[in-house]
């Protein structure tokens, strides 16, 4: 029994020790600015189609969904609500995280995996860089910073998809009534949740991408088992992350 | 002689040093091995004999599960990773592979250790780079990327960042490892080449005896530019030494007349690869 455990409790171990070491080298020098911007170019820039492709039609599916539900009561008009606050509190966060760690958790695991495997971690440490410093703490930043913003565009995006199914579409409500409904609706404790969980999956998704990068054995093989672990604990995470701090915002 | 004085001459020693995994197999079993100023160390080992691994000790990218490692006259067993920075600033290395970093280019790969250690420029290290990689004759590659370069080229690449901050010891991992004689035979050119210029103390790891046995009976001659037979009562000859790992130990030490000697079939099979080649 023990030694079932020991195996996840070594890896949450090496993750806390990780995202700390990770989350000090901020502070400390030396920094690697062009690193962290190559980093935003890849992670946010590079994930920006398909952020607000899938915001689009994720908007749009909820408003069809909600427009056949919304119509047995007489309450198509309240759409734009419903929209709004499914996206912002939750669909936004969480499907742009899930899309962000299938891409870029993934992209970082296997990156640093094959960097492991050619012995070039070795080789930097060897050369006096820090790899926490030079290759973790520069992607954290970079999907800190861009995954809540990446969030802002699928939010906006789902709404503006919603607006076409429930008004030029189905005719459910009016444009204004759409918008009004859809800005009223939305209270700071909507926003901040729809922010606070991206930044949380930000940490997850690159450290623990980066966790199962640095940690790869076994060649070429190894990396392909590091990129799938990667993704499927952080999308795991991400839903326990998002239930437990919705938990903790309803109670607000 | 005095501990204090053995320090002084003393580049590397590894003390009793034993690395186990956690189910208990043993990588290194209790090895010893010190390496003097000017000497040239060849070790020789089947595939998993842990010559890797002792290297990557005595780099301090591996925790030892016991013993003592002294570089450059200290204690470094209990470094952290930053001080272990500094130690290592006095020691080039080459990794199996060449260890270079794909998404850099040659000029910044083997600008690397001056960028990163001595906060050059990378405007300031450039002469340093160009003269590096043309003493590896390939002077012509400078924006190119690794992926672009053949095994042995990168290599080469690989020796030229080794040596560009004129360390005080050079470890050469598998410098030879998959290539053919004539491109091996070239590689070890160099590496007695830069052996002798920077009269650095060199330690070689090779599954071929003939990278030994070119350590230990060439030396180059800069007017010819060519490699030349070490005379016989040269001093140059007793600073080649040889190691022979086997799971995880030290079987033997000795020199290359040693070596030949050897009765026992496992070391002796090294000596006996000179003559099926």
């Amino acid at each position: 029994m023990l030694d079932i455990l020991k195996s996840p409790i070594v890896t949450f171990q090496e993750f806390i020790l990780l995202a700390g070491r990770a989350t000090t080298n901020i502070v400390r020098r030396p920094f690697y600015g062009s690193d962290v911007i190559l980093q935003m170019d890849t992670i946010g820039v590079g994930s920006l189609p398909i952020t607000i492709l899938i915001g689009f039609f994720s908007g749009a599916v909820m408003a069809l969904q909600m427009s056949r539900a919304l119509s047995q009561y007489g309450a198509t008009g309240q759409v734009g609500q419903i929209t709004a606050i499914t996206l912002v509190r939750e669909m936004g966060p969480v499907l742009t995280a899930l899309l962000v760690a299938g891409r870029n958790a993934s992209g970082i695991a296997s990156e640093l995996g094959s960097m492991k495997v050619t012995e070039q971690i070795d080789a930097m440490r060897a050369l006096g860089t820090d790899p926490i410093k030079k290759l973790v703490t520069p992607r954290l930043i970079a999907t800190c910073f861009t995954l809540p913003l990446l969030t802002i565009v699928a939010d906006f995006i789902g709404i503006i998809g919603g607006y076409l199914i429930a008004v030029p579409l189905m005719a459910l409500t009016t444009s204004s009534q759409y918008w009004n409904n859809a800005w009223r609706s939305l209270e700071y404790n909507d926003i901040a949740q729809g922010l606070l969980k991206p930044l949380v999956f930000a940490f997850i998704i690159s450290l623990v991408g980066c966790l199962y990068g640095i940690r790869t054995t076994g060649g070429t093989q190894g990396v392909g088992r590091a990129t799938t672990q990667a993704v499927v604990v952080a999308s795991v995470w991400i839903f326990v992350c998002t239930f437990l701090i919705t938990r903790v915002f309803v109670n607000i | 002689m005095s501990r204090a004085a053995t320090e002084r001459k003393c580049i590397l020693r590894l003390e009793n040093i034993s690395l186990a995994f956690e189910d208990d197999s043993k990588v290194l079993d209790n090895v010893n091995l010190e390496m003097w100023a000017g000497e040239t160390k060849i070790i020789l080992g089947a595939a998993g004999a842990g010559k890797t691994v002792m290297f990557k000790i005595a780099l301090g990218l591996l925790k030892p599960t016991s013993g003592r490692i002294y570089l450059f006259g200290q204690d470094v067993t209990d470094f952290g990773e930053n001080q272990w920075f500094e130690v290592r600033s006095h020691v080039g290395v080459l990794f199996q592979e060449g260890g270079l970093f794909d998404s850099l280019t040659i000029e910044e790969n083997v600008a690397y250790p001056l960028v990163n250690r001595s906060n050059q420029t990378a405007e300031q290290a450039h002469p340093a780079v160009k003269e590096a990689l043309e003493f590896v004759e390939l002077g012509h590659t400078l924006g190119k990327f690794p992926s672009e370069l053949s095994g042995g080229m990168r290599r080469r690449v690989g020796i030229a960042r080794a040596g560009i901050s004129d360390p005080a010891l050079l470890l050469y991992d598998s410098p030879t490892a998959g290539l053919d004689p004539i491109t091996a035979n070239n590689i070890m050119a160099l590496i007695i080449q830069e052996r002798e210029m920077r009269n650095a103390t060199s330690a070689i790891i090779s599954h071929r005896f003939q990278d030994g046995h070119i350590m230990a009976n060439f030396r180059y001659n800069p007017e010819s530019k060519r490699l030349e037979r070490i005379p016989d009562d040269s001093p140059l000859r007793k600073s080649t030494r040889f190691v022979v790992m086997r799971d995880g130990r030290i079987v033997f030490e000795g020199s290359e007349a040693e070596l030949d000697a050897s009765s026992d079939p496992y070391i002796s099979k090294f000596s006996m690869q000179r003559s099926a080649h």
